[in-house]
C-alpha cells in the first residue's frame, strides 16, 4: 500500500473506533445539543421580544422574538460547533491517559491516524448536531429562505469551521494535562459567538469591542451564514470567513501533529 | 531477518530526563527465540527501557537494533517486527474484548476475513471467548491482561516486550502468564521482558540483565546470577528475648530483633546445615517458637552486588 492509502485506512480504523466509542458513551453527544438548544429557547422566547424589537424600527409590538429568531439562529449554530470542541478536547486528553495510545505509537500504522480519527469523528459530531440544531431553530419560527446554492454554501462553511475547529480542539486536548483541564481550554470559543455577531449587531457595541467583534472568527461566519440563509448583507465576510477557517485548520493541524510526535514524557516512569 | 542471532543489540545506550540520568551506558545482546529479563526494583530504569527499544521514546546516545533495524532512522520496520504489552493496560475500555482484536487486526491490515479468523483463534487461546462481547470494563485485572497480550499477538510479532506482565497478578494468573509466554518462545518469538522478581526471571529467562539506578550491575543466565548470591538465611523465632539472648551465645553471629523476637542468620538452609545448627540449641537446651528458610530473593542479590536492599534502592 502507498502512505496515502494506508493513512486513509488507518484513518478510517480510528473513525470506526470513535464512533463507537460515542455509541457506548452517548451522555456527551447529546449534552453537545442540549446546551445550544437550551441557548435557543432562552434567547428566543425569554430575551427575543426585547432583543427583536431593538433590531430594527419598523416591527409590529410582539413580532419581536419571531424577528430575533431569524437573527440569532446562525449565531446559535456556530455556538453549537464551537461547545463541541470541549467533548473533542476532553475525548483526546481522556485517550492520551490510555495506555492503548502507547500502544497505536509502537505500530507501523499511520503516525496521525490516531489524531485524524478524532478530528473525522469530532466534524460529524459537530455537523450533525448543527443539524438538529437548525431543525429545532425551524421549530421556534426560524424561517430561512436560501436556494438550494445558499443551503449548500452554508454547510459548506459549517463543515470548513468544524474541521478547523476539530483540529484546533485536538491539539487543546493534546496540550492539557489532564482531562479536566480540557474541558476549560475550549471555553473562549463558546464566549466568542456573544463577543461577535451572533446575538447583537456588531454596530451596537462600543467602539473597542466593536473592532474586535467584527475581525474575530466567529462574527465573519455568522454574518456569511445569516446572509445565506435568511438575507443580509455579506460582503467580505465571506472571504474573511473562509480565510479564518483554513487558517485555524492548518494551525490547528500543525500544532497538534507538532504535540503527538513529542516523546510522551508522560507515560515515563 | 539478516540470519544474525541476534534479536536485540544496544551499545552504550543513554537517556536522562531533565538533567536526571535514567540509562547509563547500557550494553546487551538479545538471541533470538530466548527469553530475556530486565531485572530491578521500581525506579531502576526498566520501563524506559522498553520504551526505549520499541520506538515510543527515542534515546539520547548508543547504537540499537532491533530486528536488524534502527529505532531512529527505520522506526516503522522496527514497529512491523514488535508487539508491546507496556507495564498499565492498553485495552480500549469501551469496546468489548472481541472488538479491541478486530482493531488491532484492522490497523495490522490483515484484512476481514483473516482479521475475524485471528480474532477467534486468540480469543480461544486466551480463555476469552466467553467474555468476547462484553466490554473490557467489566473485565478483571487477569482477563485484561490477557486480552492485553492478545492484542500485542495478532500480527505475529517476532520480538515481544512485556513490561512487568505479572505485576498485580494473583498466583493463579502468574503462572498462567508464565505457561503462555513459555508456549509464545517455543513458537520460536524473542520475549523481552521486564520483572521485579527474580523467581519470575528464574522460571522464565535463558538470560537475565540486573538494572539498577540506570546502570547493568550484573548479566547471566540464572543460575550464574544465583551463583553471586551466597545463598539465603534462616529466621529463628523465640518466645521471649532471652531465648535471643542465649541463642547468640551459642551461636555468635547473624542479626536480632528483640521486638519481633527473631533472629536472622545466614545459610543456604541445606538439611545438613539445619541439622548441625538445631543440634547446637538443643545441646544448650534453647527452645526456638518457629524456623523458617528463606531462598535467595531479588532483596538478597541486590544486597550482595550494591550493599543496599532493593527497597532501599527504590529511594
Amino acid at each position: 500500500m502507498t502512505a496515502l492509502s494506508c493513512a486513509v485506512h488507518d484513518s478510517a480504523t480510528m473513525l470506526r473506533r470513535n464512533l463507537r466509542h460515542v455509541q457506548r458513551y452517548p451522555s456527551m453527544t447529546l449534552s453537545l445539543i442540549a446546551l445550544p438548544v437550551i441557548f435557543l429557547l432562552l434567547f428566543v422566547y425569554v430575551f427575543g421580544g426585547t432583543l427583536g424589537a431593538g433590531l430594527g424600527a419598523g416591527l409590529e409590538p410582539g413580532s419581536g422574538h419571531g424577528a430575533y429568531v431569524n437573527f440569532v439562529a446562525p449565531g446559535i449554530i456556530m455556538l453549537t460547533v464551537a461547545g463541541a470542541a470541549i467533548a473533542t478536547a476532553v475525548s483526546v486528553a481522556t485517550d492520551m491517559t490510555e495506555g492503548i495510545i502507547a500502544r497505536f505509537r509502537t505500530m507501523a500504522i499511520s503516525r496521525a491516524s490516531v489524531l485524524t480519527g478524532h478530528v473525522l469523528a469530532s466534524v460529524i459530531e459537530m455537523v450533525l448536531a448543527a443539524a438538529v440544531v437548525t431543525a429545532v431553530a425551524v421549530a421556534t419560527g426560524f424561517r430561512p429562505n436560501a436556494t438550494l446554492l445558499g443551503w449548500l454554501a452554508a454547510a459548506g462553511l459549517i463543515g470548513l469551521f468544524a474541521l478547523a475547529i476539530s483540529w484546533l480542539s485536538v491539539a487543546l486536548g493534546l496540550v492539557a494535562r489532564s482531562p479536566e483541564s480540557a474541558s476549560n481550554t475550549p471555553m473562549p470559543l463558546m464566549v466568542l459567538p456573544f463577543l461577535g455577531s451572533g446575538f447583537v449587531p456588531v454596530a451596537s457595541m462600543p467602539l473597542a469591542l466593536r473592532w474586535f467583534a467584527d475581525y474575530q472568527p466567529f462574527s465573519p461566519v455568522i454574518t456569511t451564514l445569516r446572509g445565506l440563509l435568511v438575507g443580509g448583507p455579506i460582503g467580505h465576510n465571506a472571504t474573511l470567513a473562509i480565510a479564518w477557517g483554513v487558517a485555524i485548520a492548518v494551525a490547528g493541524y500543525l500544532w497538534a501533529r507538532r504535540l503527538y510526535n513529542r516523546d510522551p514524557a508522560g507515560s515515563v516512569r | 531477518m539478516t540470519g544474525s542471532k541476534a534479536a536485540i543489540t544496544v551499545r552504550g545506550l543513554r537517556k536522562s530526563f531533565d538533567g536526571h540520568v535514567v540509562l547509563d551506558d547500557i550494553d546487551l545482546n538479545v538471541a533470538d527465540a530466548s527469553v530475556f529479563a530486565l531485572l530491578g526494583p521500581n525506579g531502576a530504569g526498566k520501563t524506559t527501557m522498553v520504551h526505549i527499544l520499541s520506538t515510543l521514546i527515542t534515546a539520547d546516545g548508543g547504537q540499537i537494533r532491533v530486528a536488524g533495524h534502527d529505532p531512529v532512522a527505520d522506526p516503522d520496520a522496527v514497529r512491523a517486527a514488535i508487539g508491546l504489552t507496556g507495564q498499565y493496560s492498553a485495552v480500549d475500555k469501551y469496546l468489548t474484548g472481541e472488538e479491541n482484536l478486530i482493531l488491532m487486526a484492522d490497523l495490522r491490515r490483515l484484512g476481514r476475513a483473516a482479521g475475524r479468523k485471528r480474532t477467534a483463534e486468540l480469543l480461544e487461546q486466551f480463555d476469552l471467548t466467553d467474555a468476547a462481547r462484553r466490554p473490557t470494563a467489566t473485565y478483571s485485572g487477569g482477563m485484561r491482561r490477557r486480552l492485553d497480550l492478545a492484542m500485542t499477538l495478532v500480527g505475529d510479532p517476532r520480538i515481544i516486550f512485556l513490561d512487568e506482565p505479572t505485576t498485580g497478578l494473583d498466583p493463579r494468573s502468574r503462572r498462567a502468564m508464565w505457561q503462555i509466554v513459555r508456549d509464545l518462545v517455543a513458537t520460536g518469538v524473542t520475549v523481552f521482558l521486564t520483572t521485579q522478581y527474580l523467581e519470575e526471571a528464574d522460571q522464565l529467562a535463558s538470560q537475565i540483565a540486573l538494572l539498577d539506578h540506570g546502570r547493568l550491575i550484573a548479566e547471566g543466565s540464572p543460575a550464574e546470577l544465583k551463583r553471586l548470591v551466597p545463598g539465603g538465611h534462616v529466621v529463628l523465632r523465640f518466645a521471649d528475648p532471652a531465648g535471643i539472648t542465649s541463642a547468640l551465645g551459642v551461636l555468635h553471629a547473624g542479626s536480632a530483633d528483640y521486638d519481633a523476637l527473631t533472629l536472622q542468620l545466614p545459610g543456604d538452609g541445606s538439611i545438613g546445615s539445619l541439622r548441625t545448627l538445631l543440634a547446637r540449641l538443643d545441646e544448650s537446651a534453647i527452645d526456638i517458637a518457629e524456623l523458617s528458610v528463606h531462598t535467595p530473593d531479588l532483596d538478597d542479590v541486590f544486597l550482595t552486588l550494591t550493599g543496599r536492599s532493593a527497597q532501599e534502592a527504590k529511594a
